[in-house]
């Protein structure tokens, strides 16, 4: 059960965060606000997820890149009102080591893992469904465990072995979660798809816990086409193999 | 070598499952701008005057309103009341009325928030009542877009002798149909090369009919091509018109490629949903369990746009009764105007009740049509082509769009048969108005049947050509074939072959009259669904779902059952948690934290069998499929829930808050 007290840990520094967040007075407040109150919900979930299932070093990135990404977006807004000229962003230096492959990049602070993968190394495999962590069509590996790059800041994922979709198979041979995901049928517009298989990867090495299932474990990704009875079935099927 | 009924694998597959497969927002075109649209907060009202504020270096933005618009500014589909850009008067909150375009993506946000609109409000209205009612007239000259009349036998006599009436009305809310890729396109237009725009669509002859207008252009100087595309559900139909034309507009005025893709919120808050409707079902039965009479008043809310209201509302009209034997039925059915953004075309649902059964569990029995309704599929005069490459392998034309539903696997499965061919060597050329005919829109579960059927007939077209010049005798090998193409295009050049869509023979449709054979064939099925209901929470869940349906010869199994299994998930969502919350004709929760879809977690597997019973007129024996599942699910459900609980339900979605309401007032 320790993921339940480091979960409350958290919720009680986020809490504190959050009222700290909320004294703040003038510009911007209001969105922070709004920011807040809307995402509550779904950050608490998600936080859960995240220990639940990539135990505490994982979860304590991904709050903190969490933190930094909510911090960011209020602050740049706050900034751009008053001067909003694009040139005076700054930009940090940061290797991003995706498939294998390293890039260095010069970066502004605010720019999500999701962005920089998507738009500075050419791999548009991840998709961009909400921006929000509420979708999952961004899940990617970083150092194994499965994370929304779309809440993750590149610049906290410095160094860090980032895994996508395209970095999945060997060579033209397809991870058998991929070719079990073909047999079984588990997608259909495939929107979701590469954020589905990277997620049930991440699963894989994670386990589920006692208690829960699959549905649950892969409960973080959305499919409108509704082809989770797919999904699971290939998951089950590459994990039978695995036991 | 027999393909039907086998699960071949799906065309697009390997690329979907290795992220190679390229949506639209993976596109970048050199020189690209991004485009973003300034919209209304007000429902109604009048435009006073437009500035732009804050630290931005405005002429470095390119700014398109009305006025710049080469065309007729009104979005051409069924009636041309929409425009592209408000010009003065805004109808809907929402609603477009300028559009910007810079390279930098987070510098355009920021210009967009610094736009000024200063709009006068006017009255508006937003229930059906309060249109019904006529409470302001917003649209025409009685608010009502379409309305139809359906009498058979005589209902009035009827009421005299019935043993039981029963009476009820049903309401069913909005439904977000919440594609995971967002809408968007690219587009590059000049007056000198016309206009192309790659985009997520349905429907891409929808969106060339347009931009025709939209720009006042020939035919050939506008090409629209469908890229991979991430779910419609028919959120994909009309609105890409919409944002293809924006998009247009950008680049024709700037001179360099646009690309629109909406956020999350935006896609939520302004593209089309599914209507929301009122019912009231008036039904005579006898003791011994007859339907003696029904009669039923039927309205859904359009918008403030007629868009596909029309359309919606023929098919609601004629699946009003269900799918029982009555001999006296009168329908009225009216689609209204309120000031919300249009509401579009969704994979239909009916809510028809039907008895109870055990504890916790319910059933409903349905039937869907395939194809479009009346005589739609006759003006479609859907066309589709074939082509033979040199080395035997053949191509399909045709401009139905894989929108995961698996229509590329399917149309080269029946292509395959028909030519007893290899499924590996048919291709489906991807949607792209320049090169493919017009097959008409990918809606109303026509694609297997009405247009797999012309599949079917143009390749077979390609092997009368073969045989009837000789080169091909009666039982071939796929060796024969290629060696026949080879020597045909040799000696002619090309070898194609078109098929254009014909009524089978005995259905008639009478649009003045509104009476005949409304679809060529319907899908007929039975499901049954199990509930638990938290008496704590008052949260349902489903346990069970059951799914059976006769929708003629399976082509691909897995493919089949997954378009069922993908329909129940969507209804399950519809039926229980759903909820578009509005506030003066504003989606206000448009987000997929507060707007909650189902996860693996909340849908049970899904049960799925087909009878199979091949029809006439199908592709080897098929009907369509696609919008059948969300017709019958809400209703088992629902009886389920009546069945556990005791209490009735007459509206969907059934939050735990209803449910709290509903069996409070049973109870006490
Ligand atoms: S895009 Fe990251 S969770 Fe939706
Ligand atoms: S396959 Fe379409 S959203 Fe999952």
């Amino acid at each position: 059960m320790g993921w339940e007290t480091e979960y409350e840990g958290f919720l009680a520094m986020l809490d504190e965060a959050d009222s700290e967040l909320l004294a703040t007075e003038g510009a911007g407040s209001e969105e922070i606000k709004a920011f807040l109150s809307e995402d509550g919900e779904a950050r608490r979930r998600f936080l859960k997820q995240a220990l639940i299932a990539g135990g505490g070093v994982a979860a304590a990135n991904l709050l903190l890149s969490y933190r930094l990404n909510l911090f960011a977006q209020t602050v740049e807004s706050m900034a751009s009102r008053s001067s909003s000229t694009v040139e005076s962003a700054v930009t940090i230096p940061i290797t991003l080591r995706v498939n294998g492959k390293t890039h260095a990049l010069n970066l502004e602070p605010q720019v999500t893992l999701l962005d920089a993968i998507r738009e500075r190394t050419g791999l548009t495999g991840s998709k961009k469904g909400c921006d929000r962590g509420q979708c999952g069509a961004c899940t990617v590996l970083a150092d194994g465990h499965r994370i929304n790059s779309c809440l993750a800041l590149a610049a906290a994922y410095d160094g860090v072995e980032i895994t996508t979709i395209e970095g999945l198979a060997n060579g033209d041979q397809l991870h058998p979660l991929q070719e079990a995901f073909i047999k079984h049928d588990g997608f259909q517009c495939g929107y979701c798809t590469p954020g589905q298989i990277m997620s049930a990867a991440g699963l894989l090495k994670e386990g589920c816990p006692t208690g829960m299932g699959v549905r649950e474990c892969m409960s973080g990704n959305i499919c409108r086409c509704g082809a989770y009875n797919g999904i699971v079935a290939a998951i089950e099927e590459v994990r039978g193999r695995q036991a | 070598m027999q393909t039907i009924g086998r699960p071949v694998p799906r065309k697009e597959g390997r690329d979907k499952v290795t992220g190679q497969a390229r949506y639209v927002d993976d596109l970048i075109f050199p020189e690209m701008l991004y485009g973003a649209t300034v919209r209304s907060a007000v429902a109604r009202g009048r435009i006073k005057k437009i500035s732009f504020e804050g630290n931005i270096p405005w002429d470095e933005f390119t700014i398109v309103t009305a006025k710049d618009i080469p065309g007729e500014n009104c979005v051409a589909l069924i009636l041309l009341d929409q425009p592209y850009l408000a010009d003065e008067f805004i109808n809907h909150p929402e609603e477009p009325i300028l559009l910007l375009a810079h390279p930098d993506k987070h510098l355009l946000e920021e210009a967009r928030r610094n736009v000024q609109l200063e709009i006068e409000p006017l009255p508006a209205i937003f229930t059906l009542e309060d249109s019904l009612n006529r409470k302001e007239i917003i649209w025409g000259e009685d608010n009502l877009f379409k309305s139809y009349k359906v009498e058979k036998g005589n209902v009035d006599e009827v009421w005299q002798s019935a043993d039981f009436i029963i009476e009820g009305e049903y309401e069913t809310g909005a439904q977000e149909q919440l594609y995971i890729e967002n809408n968007g396109v690219i587009a590059i237009a000049s007056p000198e090369d016309g206009v192309t725009v790659w985009g997520s669509m349905q429907c891409p002859y929808y969106v060339h009919k347009a931009l025709l207008k939209l720009f006042g252009l020939p035919e050939d100087k506008i090409r629209v091509v469908q890229v991979e595309t991430g779910g419609g559900f028919g959120g994909k139909e009309e609105y890409p018109s919409m944002i293809a034309g924006h998009a247009a507009l950008l680049s024709w005025k700037s001179g360099r490629p646009v690309k629109i893709v909406y956020d999350r919120a935006e896609d939520m808050a302004s593209t089309t949903k599914r209507h929301p409707s009122w019912t009231k079902h008036r039904t005579a039965v006898s003791r011994d369990g007859k339907l003696l009479g029904m009669e039923i008043d039927f309205v859904i809310d359009g918008g403030a746009y007629a868009t596909l209201s029309a359309v919606v509302l023929s098919r609601g009209t004629i699946h009003a009764a269900g799918p029982y034997s009555c001999p006296n039925v009168r329908i009225k059915s009216r689609a209204v105007a309120t000031n919300a953004p249009p509401h579009g075309e969704e994979r239909f649902a009916e809510s028809n009740k039907t008895s109870r059964q055990k504890k916790g569990m319910g059933f409903a029995s349905f039937m869907h049509g395939a194809g479009f309704t009346g005589s739609g599929e006759k003006y479609l005069e859907s066309v589709v082509g074939a082509e033979a490459t040199a080395d035997g392998r053949v191509r399909i034309l045709a401009a139905s769009t894989e929108i995961g539903q698996g229509t590329n696997t399917i149309f080269a499965q029946i292509a395959a048969e028909a030519l007893r061919l290899d499924y590996d060597s048919i291709e489906v050329a991807k949607p792209d108005t320049g090169a493919v005919p017009n097959s008409g829109p990918t809606v109303a579960s026509r694609t297997c049947m009405i247009v797999g059927k012309l599949v079917e007939s143009a390749v077979l077209g390609l092997k009368q050509t073969l045989s009837g010049s000789g080169l091909l005798k009666e039982n071939y090998t796929q060796e024969d074939f290629r060696q026949a193409c080879r020597s045909y295009i040799e000696q002619h050049g090309a070898l194609k072959s078109y098929s254009k869509y014909k009524a089978p023979p005995g259905i008639n449709w009478d649009d003045e009259k509104y009476e005949g054979d409304a679809y060529g064939a319907y899908a007929w099925a039975v499901y049954v669904a199990e509930v638990t209901i938290d008496t704590v929470t008052y949260e349902a869940r489903v346990d069970d779902f059951v799914a059976v349906q006769e929708v003629g010869k399976v082509i691909h199994p897995i493919l089949a059952a997954g378009q069922i299994e993908g329909g129940v998930a969507q209804a399950i969502g519809y039926t229980l948690f759903e909820n578009v919350v509005w506030k003066d004709g504003r989606m206000i929760n448009n987000q997929m934290t507060n707007y909650i879809i189902p996860t693996a977690a909340d849908i049970p597997p899904i049960r799925v069998f087909f009878e199979e019973n091949p029809y006439a007129y199908g592709p080897a024996g098929a009907k369509g499929i696609g919008e059948l599942p969300m017709d019958g699910a809400a209703p088992a459900i629902l009886n389920a829930i009546e069945n556990a609980t005791g209490a009735s339900i007459n509206h969907i979605p059934l939050m735990p808050e209803s449910l709290i309401e509903a069996l409070g007032g049973e109870s006490g």
